[in-house]
C-alpha cells in the first residue's frame, strides 16, 4: 500500500447550508436506517439535497472519510508515543511517505523546526500497546530512514490535560 | 469485544455510503444485517471503543486554521499555564509530554489568521514562548489500527 503525499490544499471554504450540515454531523451519524432523511428533517432540507452536499464535500477532501472513529486506548492501545525525525531536507518528503505507509503509523507529516531547542522535521505518531513496543515500532523507522535521520526522538503522552475535537460554532 | 465487534471496528473504517440505507449496504458489505450494525454501533459508541460515528471532516479545507504548538513551561507552573491554555475554546487537544517541551497543544480555528492570534495571547498571558509547528507536508494513509 502507498501513502498519499497531499500538501495543505487550497480551502474550499463551504457554503452556509454546508456549514449546517457539518454542525448537524460533528457529533456523528444519526443511527437510524435512513440517517440522512433524518438529518434533512433536522435541518429542514430533503434528504437529495443532504446527500448530494455530502457526496459533494466527500469528493472536495473537505470530508476526510465517513466511517467510525476508534478510540485507541479503547482498543488496548495504550501508548502513544510522537516519534520527531530531523530528517535531511532533500529527502523528507521521499521519506514521509515511506513512513507515513507503515500500517503503525497512523500520522505523519512534514514540520517546521525551531533550533537549537527542536531540530526535528517529520513528526510519524506511532501506537503500540505499551512503550515496549512503540519502541520496537520507533525501532523500524530508524531502520527504514537510516543514514538521512541525524537525530530522534520519541515524546510519551503522559497525561491529557484536554480533548474536546473539532467544534464550529454557531 | 466479541467477532462482531472487531468487523465493524475493522472494516467501518472509511466508506461508509451515502445512500438511502447506508447501514443496510454497509452491514451487507460486513455480512451482517443493518439492525444489528445499528446496535452494535450505538453499544460500541456507548461503551467509548469508538469515540464519534460519522464524517470526519478536514478542518483547512474549510476554509479554517489549525497548528501543534509546544511549549516549555516550569513545573511548578504547570498547572496553571494548563489552565490558561485551556481556557482558549480553539486550543482543540493538549497533551503532557515527556520532554523539555512538555505541553503541546491542537490550535482549531475557523478562520486561518486566528491561529497566530491565540499563539500570540498565549505568549502573553503566560510570557512563555510558544513554537509554532503547522504542518508543511502530509503523508497520509487510510489504514488504521486493527481492534
Amino acid at each position: 500500500m502507498t501513502a498519499a503525499l497531499r500538501k495543505p490544499a487550497a480551502p474550499a471554504p463551504i457554503d452556509a447550508v454546508d456549514r449546517r450540515i457539518v454542525e448537524a454531523t460533528q457529533a456523528g451519524l444519526p443511527l437510524v436506517p435512513r440517517p440522512y432523511r433524518a438529518l434533512a428533517e433536522t435541518l429542514g432540507l430533503a434528504e437529495a439535497e443532504v446527500m448530494a452536499r455530502l457526496s459533494a464535500l466527500l469528493e472536495a477532501g473537505t470530508i476526510r472519510r465517513i466511517g467510525a472513529v476508534p478510540n485507541h486506548y479503547a482498543l488496548g492501545y495504550r501508548a502513544n508515543g510522537m516519534s520527531v525525525w530531523d530528517v535531511q531536507d532533500e529527502h523528507v518528503g521521499e521519506i514521509g511517505r515511506h513512513v507515513g505507509a507503515l500500517a503503525f503509523v497512523t500520522h505523519a507529516y512534514r514540520r517546521p523546526r525551531h533550533p537549537p531547542l527542536w531540530p526535528y522535521n517529520l513528526f510519524a505518531m506511532v501506537h503500540g500497546r505499551d512503550r515496549a513496543e512503540v519502541g520496537e515500532k520507533v525501532a523500524c523507522i530508524a531502520e527504514l530512514i537510516g543514514e538521512a535521520a541525524r537525530g530522534h526522538d520519541v515524546l510519551f503522552s503522559t497525561r491529557i490535560l484536554k480533548k474536546t475535537g473539532l467544534r464550529l460554532r454557531a | 469485544m466479541d467477532e462482531i465487534d472487531r468487523t465493524i471496528v475493522n472494516g467501518l473504517h472509511g466508506g461508509f455510503p451515502v445512500s438511502e440505507r447506508p447501514y443496510a449496504a454497509a452491514a451487507a458489505r460486513l455480512g451482517l444485517d443493518e439492525e444489528t450494525l445499528i446496535a452494535r454501533l450505538s453499544h460500541l459508541l456507548e461503551a467509548g471503543v469508538l469515540s464519534r460515528f460519522g464524517p470526519l471532516y478536514h478542518t483547512e479545507r474549510m476554509g479554517g486554521g489549525l497548528t501543534l504548538a509546544a511549549m516549555q513551561v516550569p513545573e511548578e507552573r504547570f498547572e496553571a499555564v494548563a489552565e490558561t491554555v485551556n481556557a482558549f475554546p480553539e486550543v482543540a487537544h493538549n497533551y503532557t509530554r515527556d520532554h523539555v517541551l512538555n505541553m503541546w497543544f491542537v490550535v482549531a480555528t475557523e478562520h486561518p489568521t486566528r491561529v497566530g492570534e491565540v499563539l500570540r495571547a498565549i505568549e502573553r498571558e503566560t510570557g512563555l514562548a510558544v513554537l509554532d509547528m503547522p504542518k508543511e507536508e502530509e503523508y497520509f494513509l487510510e489504514l488504521r489500527l486493527q481492534a
